[in-house]
């Protein structure tokens, strides 16, 4: 008999008209690293707000015991008073208060009707200190970086006493160097006896750190298995339902032509935070062409693409810009749409989509005004128009009047992908094309690449997952500090050659 | 049929539910009243009564939308129509030119705003504010000395007072006004069998013809009561026609253009769609400019309407038209609201004081009423969105 700390029996939550989760049993043993993982959609999230009590007892069936006795969590406080907490992809923290302040907040150190300040500082040092973090704790949180940030998430977990940690897709928004701490971590922690349930999307980090694993495909739990010998293969085959034999698809045909964007000595200079973010960099892309862009975050890969894109950040700019052999200066992003760039941002939720305005407002938005006839909109073109890119990109939705908020991740991105393929773009910058997605979705948008180069556009595909680089790039930049650091083709490089001239200051 | 109504109704309660209350309201009061409420004449009366607080209430409904506010429109309006006073009894000025000169001021004003609040970045809320205590100074100054304006022009006193001429000259029933119902009815009809057409060529989920039928019999009925109401009396208002044509304008362009597409997504998400090539100080300066317009619009009914300028006009009208904005289901997070709820919104309002006036209730309970009505409304469009989503 196992020992288990927590055990999800026959779990079944449905969302109007759709069975989110479908009797699912879920075991944890004590002290162990569970890693569950499933595409986008496939119920992780729900199965672990079902856990936390983010969904109401009686708002699910099926039962949850933790530490053996049947669980009713009403909120999320019931939760963190067993001793389960999570950490979201989306980080809690104040970013105005103080390190100490945040790693106590809504459970705060009294002494009578008063907060303990002393002890509230020494406290969460000695906490830090049981990850092996010694800092000034009255520094406030947002001058740190988002890989300590997450560290300090994982601090306010230990000062409640935490026995089951949920990390939720903790190293989605880290770079390298950043996640492989935060891995180590929670090995860490299992050596004090803490049990984690970690979400991921990235199957290198789970096969690294796993004890078991979990797969969820469409609510259901296809398979659990213990971490020996398993290979990425395997688990991708029960994440699909299929097997992929090639996630980056070869392109039938190599057609790059002449150079049409190139830019020659290019600073940029964040007024607000007062750093210059990019540092006379030279670069250039030719027809039919993906260039991908590497670096570690922070190395201001999004900043360069932005400072090309008209410049919305309004940055101190210097240097030459040429767009098919002319010298331009774009002042807004609408000049730069015109002469026939594009950027999908990195961000969907927040610049990248409106969430609010459904499937095709959303496509139509950046280039309106070609389906304007008059001073009105032409709305039987409008819908013509989105529902071509609908089928043409597999955008699943039950129509095109459906609102951006309602779609998986992987269905806003391909909405995004729409909308600036919409604008007729000769140059697209893809900026993180696939963060958060699942396999399926990004193995869609990869061939989509293929067919785009193919037909003569450039792309820019910023990411920091080195393999998608590696996979997909004709030529490779690396960025390092706001520098190009190295230019490599796609042939010589490999992850070492990037990570070298990522890591080169 | 009768599940499908039931649905329908469930599905779009948040759309239908001011509607119920507006028709639950006119139900009490006329009760109440004994009939009196739903009179000709009283009806009529209601429509000019709510005229100057529905143009704003359209303005403001655009501001909200993209997240700001302007509290400037209730004493701006009064010291436009200050203004408007002042040209024609000191100056002489005839009618029209006048309109124009208030209407550029109006404007002139409007971009102001939405300069400070685009362009230097300062909060709207306070560069408003302090367009508010400038334009209270502005009237007070404007009407120092003379103290109340009287304003002796029948033409412009008609815009707040007269009805729109009967070609016919009938006795008994005012029949220009019966054609425009008449042609509004048809425009409606055909505009909505179009719609419908259109949908079910996209396969796009339609209503059954039955429902179909009885929602375009049930509204013709509707517009064609008020407008029998109103030709029976002593015909259409001047008011209630430029409030309707501002209605037409405003709600083609949120709902047909590019501007208002744009409008909509600037409140939406401004990152997004200042990254989609969308002008956030564009939109901006346009909304409030528009607001501006509206806001001299509002001066110069409410001056016709009372024959006067008085220091005191414009009075609290800002959160008159934020409150019936509201109650028209905007969203303060931005990029929902309509433009003809808001109006709805104001007719709720106008109806809860005319109702309250007329059964003799005290101006006391009358704030208290309708600051309940206010906050139900609300609390109202805040649950049903959140079971929408």
């Amino acid at each position: 008999m196992s020992d288990f700390i927590l055990e999800m029996k026959n779990i079944t939550k449905e969302f109007p008209g759709v069975k989110a989760l479908d009797n699912v049993n879920f075991n944890v043993e004590r002290g162990e690293i569970h890693c569950l993982i499933g595409e986008n959609g496939s119920g992780k999230s729900t199965l672990m707000k079902v856990l936390s009590g983010f969904f109401p007892h009686g708002n699910y069936k099926g039962n949850i015991l933790f530490e053996g006795k049947e669980q009713k969590f009403k909120t999320i406080y019931d939760s963190e008073k067993t001793g389960i907490v999570t950490i979201y992809q989306e980080l809690a923290l104040s970013p105005e208060l103080s390190i100490y302040e945040n790693i106590f907040l809504g459970h705060e150190i009294k002494s009578g009707a008063f907060i303990d300040w002393n002890k509230t500082i020494s406290e969460s040092g000695k906490v830090l200190k049981k990850l092996g973090y010694t800092m000034d704790t009255s520094k406030k949180i947002k001058d740190l970086g988002v890989g300590i940030q997450q560290i300090i998430e994982i601090a306010k977990a230990l000062s409640k006493n935490v026995k089951l940690l949920i990390l939720d897709e903790p190293t989605s928004a880290l770079n390298e160097s950043d996640s492989e701490n935060l891995l180590n971590i929670i090995k860490e922690l299992k050596n004090h006896g803490v049990t984690s349930i970690l979400i991921s999307h990235k199957l290198k980090e789970v096969l690294s750190v796993a004890d078991t694993i979990t797969v969820l495909r469409d609510g259901e739990a296809v398979k659990t298995l213990k971490n020996d010998n398993v290979s990425e293969k395997e688990i991708i085959k029960y994440m699909v339902g299929r097997e992929i034999e090639d996630i980056y698809p070869k392109r039938s045909s190599e057609n790059i032509g002449e150079k049409i964007f190139e830019i020659k000595n290019w600073s940029a200079y964040d007024r607000q935070i007062g750093k210059q973010v990019v540092k006379s960099a030279q670069f250039n892309i030719k027809k039919g062409e993906i260039v991908g862009i590497a670096g570690l975050i922070g190395a201001g890969r999004t900043e360069l693409a932005l400072s090309m894109f008209g410049n919305p950040k309004n940055y101190l700019l210097k240097g030459e810009l040429f767009f098919n052999g002319n010298s331009k200066k774009f002042k807004t992003t609408t000049e730069a749409i015109n002469a026939g760039m594009a950027y999908v941002s990195e961000d969907r939720k927040g610049n990248g989509l409106i969430l609010d305005f459904d499937i095709k407002t959303n496509i139509t938005i950046a280039n309106i005004m070609k389906i304007t006839k008059g001073i009105f909109i032409n709305e039987n073109e409008e819908i013509i128009v989105s529902e071509n890119y609908r089928e043409s990109l597999r955008i699943k939705s039950h129509s095109i009047e459906q609102k951006a908020v309602n779609l998986s991740g992987g269905n806003q991105q391909k909405v995004s992908l729409a909308k600036w393929l919409f604008v007729k773009p000769k140059l697209l910058i893809l900026d993180e094309p696939t963060r958060g997605i699942d396999v399926g979705a990004k193995f869609e948008i990869y061939t989509l690449m293929n067919r785009l180069v193919e037909e003569g556009l450039s792309i820019i595909m910023i990411s920091s997952e080195l393999p998608e680089i590696l996979g997909m790039s004709d030529r490779i930049y690396v960025m390092s500090g706001g520098k190009i650091s190295g230019e490599l083709t796609g042939k010589e490089a490999t992850q070492e050659k990037i990570m070298t001239m990522a890591v080169d200051y | 049929m009768f599940n499908e109504l039931k649905t329908i109704l469930k599905k779009n309660i948040r759309e239908y539910g001011m509607y119920i209350a507006l028709a639950f309201i006119m139900l009490i009061f006329t009760i109440l009243t004994d009939g009196l409420f739903l009179s000709a004449r009283n009806i009529s009366n209601l429509f000019n009564q709510m005229g100057y607080i529905a143009v704003l209430a359209v303005g403001m409904t655009l501001v909200i939308v993209i997240r700001h506010i302007d509290l400037s429109v209730g004493f701006g309006s009064g010291f436009i129509g200050a203004i408007a006073a002042i040209l024609m009894m000191r100056f002489n000025f005839p009618i029209i030119p006048t309109i124009l000169i208030v209407f550029i001021i109006g404007i002139a004003i409007g971009l102001m705003n939405g300069f400070f609040i685009s362009y230097i970045g300062i909060p709207a809320f306070v560069a408003t504010l302090a367009g508010m205590m400038i334009f209270r100074g502005a009237l007070l100054v404007s009407t120092e000395g003379t103290g109340t304006i009287i304003i002796l022009n029948d033409k412009f006193n008609g815009i707040g007072n007269g009805y729109i001429p009967d070609i016919f000259k009938n006795e008994n029933i005012h029949i220009t006004t019966l054609l425009i119902g008449f042609v509004i009815i048809l425009l409606y009809i055909f505009s909505e069998i179009r719609s419908r057409k259109n949908k079910m060529k996209y396969q796009f989920d339609v209503l059954s013809v039955k429902i179909f039928t009885l929602k375009m019999l049930l509204i013709s009925v509707i517009i064609g009561y008020v407008f029998w109401t109103l030709a029976s009396y002593n015909g259409m208002s001047w008011t209630f026609l430029i409030v309707l044509i501002v209605a037409f304008i405003y709600h083609i362009i949120a709902t047909k253009t590019p501007l208002g597409r744009h409008i909509y997504a600037v409140g939406g998400n401004p990152e997004a769609a200042k990254l989609s090539g969308i002008s956030i100080n564009k939109i901006t300066l346009f909304v409030f400019g528009s607001m501006g317009l509206l806001t001299a619009l509002s001066g110069i009914l409410y001056t016709s309407r009372f024959q006067s300028a008085t220091p005191t006009a414009g009075t609290l009208f800002e959160l008159d038209a934020i409150a019936a904005a509201y109650v028209g289901g905007v969203s303060a997070s931005g990029g929902v609201g309509k433009v003809t709820n808001s109006i709805v919104g104001a007719l709720v309002m106008a109806s809860l004081i005319n109702g309250m006036n007329l059964i003799g209730v005290g101006i006391s309970y009358q704030y208290i009423i309708r600051g309940a009505v206010l906050v139900a409304a609300v609390v109202f469009d805040i649950k049903t969105r959140n079971k929408a989503s």
